[in-house]
């Protein structure tokens, strides 16, 4: 699914809109493009521990770049001021206009005083006052000249504005994602670095979501804030400070509305707040109900529940349909309630400016001018507003992402490796112990060999110890005491590529990537190896069959929803994987217990063949499957209680044959 | 793909969508004419120095702001009912579609897609066409009504539209139109990094036990650098985009206060309406931008909608009968008649010419090896596939005729993977039949072996159970299962490899119990186990598909290979015997 997320760059950079007509998409509550899983629950937090210093750490994440964001910033800084000038110059063409228009209305030759004078004797009075503010020299008209000069001016500023503004933003662009590129390397290479007990603590849903969601999270705040943020605060100051030279009493008259509009907006967020909550809890309910009902999808067709299933489902999307309105309404009205604000003081500067002009305080190109400002001005003030949710969630996620980076690692593989001489697949345990948390010893002063060529059934009970063992083998896990040696060397003195390379294993998670059946059957072989030979592994392990039974065959795409292929199916190719793989040491993990006996015998006819002069440790349930292990361990509680061949095991009539006994008594029962 | 899904949802809200239009006529109509009256005091008041008109003019200019707000919050109002019922009715839809879905349909979607797609997908349609509603519509009628009112000012003036518009117009276009396969190239990879990095975390083992970690460190660092290129390619084209417009819009207003000033001079114009139209122009130039900021937004959106509509528009290859029979002679006589299942484009079937018959009273069992087609018999019955070959009868009617309700009275299905609600365990059990009294459920429950351990839960048959039934073990899981199938009682039992999790002397004492439970009924087991089933009246041996045997257990063993093969995996030779 396109789980992740977000119209990414859709949302990048609101297009700063100079008018206050239309916001560019105001957030909407929580995040409405969000990913599935987000959706289902990894969300973001909302808030963060440590607001400071995770805001500080994410900032220095583009330290590499400090260089070339300074020039963006003093880009910055030339663009908002040279946008901030652009009306104020404008307006001053406008009054040479007016200018002209009243000049030509007056006789030739006498001065502005005299103009004044004349007019008021004509009852003119208000128009005489005006004339203080103006450039007019009596009886000239619209000296084109001047205002073509200003307009060359305007011109320039605004082409210069625009420039410095394209090339801020380009490079603001690529800072973004340069920061975010190596956020998500480090991730990544944390992950590899992550001891596999870091793995067992936490949920994989929520790794998961600090490494996917959680990052996508800061690339959206990064790309919508950090340009914009600086944008915004510069052009507030500027423009108020432009207002202010204009007129004082027009600015005063302007600036009424930003606490007005401050008081609506959080009046009205908080009022839609709940209305989010409530619309967020019905999708859950809602979420959980569909997700219970496609997942077991055939019972309730089969058990004939469609009905019910369909009538919880309709009383469920109902509330969330209402809910969902009541949240979109009451958010929805914050907008067209700006805008009134908005539209007021328009007016109110109209009217005011009106009077102000008509006194002669003012001149006409100053009222326009002011009127272009104060919609210059509401804009970035609601965007820096909305931009400070967008920061506050950005930096939460930022520092789950840190901690995640900050968490502790494995012990890094020694400087100078050793490796064995020539691996031929002994294997020692020497008097280790080892335990998953210090209080619970798991497993103490185990003890054993195994000869090159062996095989070695691990049976007993779940929580026995048996995959812990497979584990410490694999150093997934470091001994507590004792030490393995792999042909005489201790497998902590080696580098784990190289241990590992030598080990060939089938999980009892089976794990398959996204990639063809063919792709995930090679996986640990050589790049380039044939198709041939993966079909003959294929064919050795059974998964040739049924793989002929799917639409595509070996092409056919495995994805983590998997549709065609079962569990078993899936446990099968894993199995081909390993056979391909063809490892010194091989470790059967509980590998083969959803696929049926017959199948399960087929395979170990082909292991065996695989087995043959390899060591293999195979941990399985069913006693029938390894009757033919060489040494059979049955563990108890962390220790070996028994070790031995079948035959001798079922001699001595301890533990071993008490299992035995137990699985086959009925069977035998029966049969006489 | 989205047009189509929202037109055919949206059609019962027509009336609510003209309401919206009208109220954003009236909204966008009242803000354009304000700067009209601005001009109005500009020239009537403050050039003739006319304080009374000014105030005059200010009075009517908040009076028509109060109908903007007014009509304004009418048109959130309906803009959000219409777009929740929009996104009510489709997710509705998708559920009802899903649901009538076999469980082919069901399997090659996957539930977790399934999911995804009726519940974030839908919401992301459902947010495009809210802001369609509280934004875009308002920005056709601005920009007409931005020329009209900048026309009403002074035509010739206008004129300067006819440049400005089609230049701004044409780069905005051509940006979007390259911005458009980028941003969905975003997604896409953003999707794969994602991807590469669930898989590594799920994977973590087999990587470090295959020494793969350089091989996925390249995979990884491939697809990072991919999302990287085209991040800053699409940023790019952002970053010029602003700029670009914003230059064009303030040009715009340097010419129209040059040609604005000439016209002026000729007296053709007065100097209010160079203000009101500056203003004019910017309305128009920033509807153009609010449709560009839209389009944006579509790629995403686009994606959703065809992930449902691909949903809407798949058929189930399970049909409801048209006529459907809804009286069984409810015996439980069950038959395979040259059944062949495949799935389609595939090279084999799954399974091929299956002729069986199951009587009531009877216990017939069907073994073979994973991948045999065990379980796709099992799902024929009660139709969550059907039989690409053949016909499949319960009581002697096919099933394709029959009502699914009927049908599904009259089985009992034990799945291999027993899933659970989430509710207590008599909510569970009592699935199939609400009716069922609490004695009734003690007693399917002894049957099942169950009775100890529901006991022993906390609340007994109030006790708590989780999603998929997570809080119990496998085992207790099998037998909750089992016991849910038997409160039903059907005429026709069919365990799917139903007693796998369970020790052996659980399964011998289940199986007795369920011998007395059901011996009017006909009884259909799947196992793998030779000792579940070796008891049965009727063993069906299944290889590749296709029947090899059939006949009791000594029958088998004295003439059939395979199945021998089977039990001897199982079994000493001594012990088979």
């Amino acid at each position: 699914m396109t789980t992740a997320d977000k119209g990414a760059a859709a949302r990048a950079e609101t297009p700063a809109a100079t008018e206050e007509t239309p916001q560019a998409a105001p957030r909407r509550g929580p995040a409405p493009a969000a990913g599935p899983a987000r959706f289902m629950g990894g969300q973001p937090a909302e808030k963060s521990m440590d607001f400071k210093g995770s805001g500080k750490r994410l900032l220095a994440q583009m330290r590499p770049e400090r260089g070339i964001i300074s020039v963006a910033l003093v880009l910055g800084v030339l663009s908002v001021a040279l946008t901030v000038i652009g009306p104020k110059v404008l307006g001053h063409a406008t009054d040479l206009i007016m200018s002209g228009i009243v000049g030509r209305k007056l006789p030739e030759g006498i001065t502005k005083a005299q103009a004044a004078a004349q007019l008021r004797a004509h009852g003119q009075g208000g128009l005489a006052d005006m004339l203080g503010a103006m450039p007019v020299v009596p009886g000239q008209g619209i000296d084109f000249d001047a205002v073509g000069v200003v307009l060359l001016w305007v011109t320039l500023i605004y082409a210069g504005s625009s420039l410095f503004g394209f090339v801020q933003a380009r490079i603001a662009t690529r800072v973004v994602q340069r920061a975010v590129y190596r956020m998500r390397e480090q991730v990544e290479e944390k992950l590899a670095r992550l001891p596999l007990s870091y793995f067992d603590k936490q949920q994989r849903g929520e790794v998961l979501s600090r490494a996917t969601n959680d990052i996508d999270n800061i690339q959206q705040t990064l790309q919508q804030t950090l340009s914009q943020i600086v944008a915004s605060l510069l052009t507030i100051v500027g423009v108020l400070a432009m207002m202010f030279w204009i007129s004082w009493l027009l600015a005063l008259v302007a600036l009424i509305t930003v606490p007005v509009s401050v008081v609506v907006a959080t009046k009205v967020g908080k009022r839609a707040q709940p209305q989010f909550v409530q619309q967020w809890k019905t999708t859950g309910k809602l979420n959980a109900h569909i997700e219970e009902m496609y997942t077991g999808h055939s019972l309730v067709k089969v058990f004939g529940r469609q009905r019910e299933s369909a009538e919880l489902f309709r009383e469920q999307n109902e509330a969330l349909y209402a809910a969902g309105f009541k949240a979109q309404f009451i958010s929805g009205i914050i907008q067209p309630a700006m805008m009134f604000i908005g539209n007021l003081n328009y007016v109110l500067v109209a009217v005011v400016g009106g009077l102000r002009v008509a006194s002669g305080a003012l001149s006409i190109g100053d009222v326009q001018a002011f009127i272009q400002y104060s919609r210059q001005f509401s804009q970035p003030l609601t965007q820096v507003a909305s931009m400070a949710n967008l920061v506050q969630s950005g930096v939460a996620s930022a520092e789950r992402v840190f901690e995640l980076l900050d968490a502790d690692e494995q012990e890094p593989d020694p400087e100078h490796a050793e490796r064995p001489e020539e691996v031929r697949g002994r294997v020692e345990f020497e008097d280790v112990s080892f335990s998953y948390t210090p209080d619970k010893p798991l497993i103490e002063n185990l003890s054993l060999a195994v000869h090159p060529g062996q095989t070695v059934a691990i049976v007993g009970p779940t929580g026995a110890g048996k995959t812990t063992l497979v584990n410490l083998l694999m150093r997934f896990y470091e001994v507590g005491g004792g030490r393995i040696t792999l042909d005489g060397t201790d497998i902590a003195a080696m580098s784990r590529e190289e241990l590992r390379a030598n080990i060939g294993m089938v999980l009892q998670d089976t794990w398959l990537f996204g990639g063809t059946i063919a792709e995930n059957i090679a996986y640990g072989a050589p790049s380039g190896t044939s198709l041939d030979k993966i079909v003959e592994a294929a064919r050795a392990t059974h998964v040739d069959r049924f793989v002929r039974t799917l639409p595509d065959g070996y092409d056919t795409v495995i994805d983590e929803e998997g549709g065609n292929v079962s569990v078993g199916e899936k446990q099968l190719i894993t199995i081909a994987r390993a056979f391909l793989a063809e490892p010194a040491i091989l470790v059967l993990d509980e590998a083969t217990s959803s696929v049926d006996t017959r199948t399960e015998v087929l395979i170990q006819q082909a292991m065996a063949q695989l087995r043959a002069g390899r060591t293999s440790f195979v941990i399985a349930h069913r006693l029938s499957t390894i009757r033919d292990a060489d040494t059979i361990l049955v563990m108890e509680n962390g220790s070996i209680v028994e070790q031995g061949s079948h035959d001798a095991l079922l001699a001595a009539n301890g533990a071993y044959a008490r299992l035995y006994a137990a699985q086959f008594a009925e069977a035998v029962a029966e049969t006489g | 793909m989205l047009v189509r899904l929202a037109r055919a949802h949206l059609r019962p809200h027509r009336r609510s969508i003209s309401l919206i239009v009208l109220l954003q006529l009236i909204q966008t109509l009242a803000t354009l004419y304000l700067p009209t009256l601005n001009a109005d005091i500009i020239d009537n008041g403050v050039v003739k120095g006319d304080t009374g008109y000014i105030f005059r003019i200010g009075g009517f200019m908040t009076a028509v702001t109060l109908l903007q707000i007014v009509c304004a919050v009418g048109a959130v109002y309906f803009g959000a009912r219409t777009a929740m019922a929009l996104g009510r009715d489709i997710r509705a839809a998708v559920f009802d579609r899903v649901q009538s879905f076999s469980a082919r349909e069901v399997g090659t979607f996957g539930a977790p897609s399934l999911i995804t797609r009726t519940t974030n997908d839908v919401q992301q349609v459902q947010m495009l066409v809210l802001m369609t509603f509280t934004m875009m519509v308002s920005a056709p009628i601005m920009c007409v009504g931005g020329v009209v009112m900048a026309l009403n000012q002074d035509v010739p003036l206008s004129g300067l539209l006819l440049v400005i518009v089609p230049v701004l117009g044409i780069l905005v276009s051509l940006i979007v139109r390259r911005m458009r396969p980028l941003f969905r190239g975003v997604q896409e990879r953003i999707d794969t990094v994602n991807r590469v990095l669930r898989e590594q975390i799920a994977g973590i083992r087999v990587i470090r036990a295959f020494v793969r970690d350089t091989h996925e460190r390249e995979r990884f660092a491939g697809a990072n650098t991919d999302l990287y290129d085209v991040s800053v390619r699409a940023g790019r084209l952002m970053s010029m985009m602003f700029p670009l417009v914003m230059l064009i819009v303030n040009l715009s207003s340097v010419a129209v206060v040059w040609f604005g000033g000439l016209r002026i001079d000729s007296g053709s114009m007065q100097i209010g309406a160079l203000t009101a139209f500056l203003s004019y122009l910017m309305y128009i130039l920033m509807s153009i931008m609010m449709a560009t900021f839209m389009v944006m937004m579509l790629p995403r959106a686009e994606v959703c909608a065809e992930r449902v509509q691909e949903v809407l528009t798949t058929d189930s290859s399970v049909a409801p009968a048209e006529n459907p029979v809804t009286e069984l002679r409810r015996r439980g006589e069950l038959e395979l008649r040259n059944v062949e299942f495949r799935f389609p484009g595939a090279e084999q079937p799954v399974l091929k010419d299956i002729s069986l018959t199951a009587l009531p009273g009877e216990t017939t069992a069907v073994i073979g090896s994973t991948g045999s087609g065990k379980s796709t018999l099992l799902g024929l019955v009660p139709r969550l596939f059907d039989a690409t070959g053949g016909t499949v009868l319960v009581d002697g009617e096919d099933v394709r005729t029959l009502d699914q309700e009927t049908l599904a009275g009259a089985i009992g299905l034990v799945p291999q993977k027993p899933y659970l609600f989430s509710g207590t365990v008599a909510t569970n059990l009592r699935y199939g039949n609400p009716d069922a009294t609490d004695e009734e459920l003690w007693q399917a429950l002894e049957t099942a072996q169950a009775r100890d351990f529901v006991e022993r839960m906390d609340g007994g048959l109030d006790a708590a159970i989780a999603q998929g039934g997570t809080n119990v073990s496998g085992g207790q899981r099998q037998r909750l299962a089992i016991a849910r199938a038997l409160v039903r009682r059907p005429e026709i039992y069919l365990f799917d490899d139903s007693f796998s999790a369970l020790d052996y002397a659980t399964d011998a004492a289940l199986r007795a119990a369920l011998g007395r439970e059901t011996d009017r009924a006909t009884v259909v087991i799947v196992a793998q186990r030779v000792s579940t089933i070796r008891g049965a009246d009727r063993i069906v041996v299944l290889d590749e598909g296709r029947v090899v045997g059939t006949g009791t257990h000594s029958e088998l063993m004295a003439d059939n290979e395979t199945y021998r093969e089977i039990v001897l995996s199982q079994l000493t030779e001594q012990e088979a015997a």
